[in-house]
């Protein structure tokens, strides 16, 4: 193998691992939503690219950094959660309805969210210039961009705090034992539908965050979220269902892997990398997914 | 009334229709506002076979219309293919991927084969888009010659005529399965599978058949549309809208029998139409995503569902 070669895999390597930090704050979401609490909220990216557009607002208008809009306003996002939550259980989940309904439900939410930013923003595609867009660094031979480096950073503390709070506070291992055995939790006396409502609200303070880091990555698009349905799902279902650190092996699993078929194959055949993996994991790996 | 009975009355007011039509209206987008609307009743009806009577949400009916129109551009291409060839090759097409994901649903229940509707949807598009044959991202045009066949005045007539009588056929083809044992066992199916699996009912096969059926319907609503816009690119036929209209109109109308679908379509495909042209398409879509979510939080069971407590509470007091 020449020295091109090896360089062109160490930098497809890197910028896969940087892409998979990203793809961790995409996907975190949903191992909250659906892997612990059942909610399958496929308008999970939508709302993700609703983050970028608020994202964007504010940052044109006071020029403040995206990322410190997105943790300024995640307060927003995580209140959206409680009251889509709130409908949800009222319409579907406490008449048992939630599978064929609530998916409509949400598959209802995804559109009328993109349909929304058309109306109010077209379909033209708007980017986010900070001060460290443009900025790379070289460490030998390898490029590091901090467009993506920072995401990275962000997304790493993002996903490592959520780990934290699952493991050591009350509320955190409520809501994992919501996802084992909301009945039980019951009878402790923990209302199973408080937690689950504000664990959702939580899954959607998230996705306002990663909106922020996905239009510093790339210029956002109000039909942009569809492209991620089928990405945080893999990752999600990759990394076992609601298990953070399996949402990081999964998310570096699949960034690498798109970020080896651009480099090789061009970038045109990447988006099937992510949707192509998910069947795979769906088809080949049946442990948890028959039966729901 | 006996399945044969229906068809050939469905057929009938089909052609009752074409034949009225076509005698009185010369107006261009009279017919390409009823082609639109027929081809969401072919759409919902469809889809309803899988989701309504199975209970498989199918969240790619995109992907099985873009299966019919891509078949036809590349047979276009290939040798010009007139209208009917292509309809069989559609239809075909995308049954033979129907049959492929109803044995997805061996692996896949639920939420999971929805998903993984989802996931084709895209995976079909970046093929498509990557493929220089039919078009790529480019697009590819389709010309009909200038006289269109069997008499008919123009090609948007003869086009119109075709999809109503498509529109007839999957209609009675739906009442047909809801009636029929078939329909019963894909009941069981959907109101607990394991259940039906125990009661011997054979679901994968009664699976196999709803998800062919389902696909190849919308393969042949799909088939036709190249010849009606004469110019097809991708995005444009992958479209999220395809997909929502055919959940919200059977959702709209009704899920659990062949009317729902038919009701749910011709109302919100005509309102479609209406805004479109008094307002603007964007508005258009957002009516048509605030309905669903109304409707599937506030009225579960669409349009039937009212029609029927309605007479059930009539029948109570009388």
């Amino acid at each position: 193998m020449d020295q091109t070669t090896t360089s062109l895999i160490l930098n497809a390597l890197v910028s896969g691992l940087l892409l998979a930090g990203f793809y961790a704050a995409v996907s975190v979401g949903i191992a909250i939503a659906f892997g612990m609490l059942d909610v399958v909220n496929i308008a999970h990216p939508a709302f993700i690219v609703l983050g970028s557009y608020v994202a964007y607002v504010v940052n044109k208008w006071l020029g403040v950094d995206p990322i410190v809009v997105a943790v300024v306003l995640s307060p927003a996002f995580f209140l959206l959660g409680a009251a889509i939550y709130r409908v949800y259980y009222l319409a579907f989940e406490r008449r048992g309805q939630e599978s064929l309904r609530g998916l409509a439900f949400f598959f209802g939410i995804l559109f009328i969210t993109e349909v929304v930013l058309i109306l109010a923003f077209g379909v033209d595609y708007r980017l986010v210039t900070t001060r460290y867009s443009d900025v790379t660094w070289r460490l030998g031979g390898v490029d590091l961009p901090l467009r993506l480096a920072v995401p990275f950073v962000v997304s790493l503390a993002m996903t490592l705090s959520l780990q934290a709070l699952l493991g050591r506070t009350f509320f955190g291992r409520s809501m994992l034992a919501v996802a084992q055995d909301p009945f039980a939790l019951q009878l402790m006396g923990v209302n199973p539908v408080r937690v689950k409502q504000w664990a959702f609200a939580l899954s959607l303070a998230t996705a306002g965050i990663a909106g922020a880091l996905l239009i510093i990555i790339q210029p956002v698009q109000p039909s942009l979220g569809r492209e991620y349905i089928g990405l945080v799902f893999a990752v999600t279902v990759l990394g076992g269902l609601g298990s953070i650190y399996g949402t990081l092996a999964g998310a570096a699993i699949l960034g690498v892997a798109e970020s080896f078929t651009s480099t090789f194959f061009g970038p045109s055949w990447a988006p099937a990398v992510s949707f192509g993996l998910l069947l795979a994991a769906l088809a080949l790996r049946p442990a948890g997914l028959l039966g729901r | 009334m006996k399945a044969h009975w229906f068809t050939l009355i469905a057929f009938g007011v089909a052609a009752a229709v074409i034949a009225l039509s076509t005698a009185t209206i010369h107006n261009d987008y009279f017919y390409s506002a009823s082609y639109t609307v027929l081809q969401f009743v072919v759409l919902a009806t469809a889809w309803n076979i899988l989701g309504g009577f199975t209970g498989y949400v199918n969240f790619g009916s995109a992907s099985f219309f873009a299966l019919g129109v891509y078949s036809s551009v590349a047979l276009y291409t290939l040798f010009k293919a007139p209208v009917p060839v292509a309809m069989v090759a559609g239809t075909a097409v995308a049954g033979l991927v129907g049959l492929g994901m109803g044995y997805l649903t061996l692996r896949l229940r639920g939420v999971f084969f929805a998903i993984a509707t989802l996931a084709f949807a895209q995976v079909l598009f970046t093929f498509i888009v990557n493929w220089d044959y039919v078009g790529g991202a480019r697009g590819a045009y389709i010309i009909l010659p200038r006289t269109a066949p069997l008499g008919f005045h123009d090609n948007i007539q003869y086009l119109f005529a075709l999809m109503a009588l498509i529109a007839a056929g999957a209609v009675a083809i739906a009442r047909f399965i809801e009636t029929s044992m078939l329909g019963r066992g894909l009941a069981a199916i959907r109101d607990d599978e394991m259940a039906a699996e125990c009661a011997g009912v054979p679901t994968l096969r009664l699976k196999l058949i709803s998800t062919t059926v389902s696909g190849a319907l919308m393969g042949l609503a799909g088939s036709t549309f190249p010849y009606f816009i004469s110019y097809v690119e991708p995005s444009g036929v992958f479209s999220l809208s395809y997909a929502v209209n055919s959940i919200a109109m059977p959702l709209i109308g009704g899920m659990h029998s062949w009317a729902g679908p038919v009701i749910g379509a011709l109302l919100l495909g005509t309102l479609q139409q209406l805004v479109q042209v008094t307002i603007s398409s964007e508005w258009n879509l957002l009516i048509v995503g605030a309905l669903l979510v109304l409707f599937v939080t506030l009225a579960p069971n669409g349009i039937m569902g009212w029609a029927g407590r309605w007479r059930r509470r009539d029948g109570g007091s009388s």
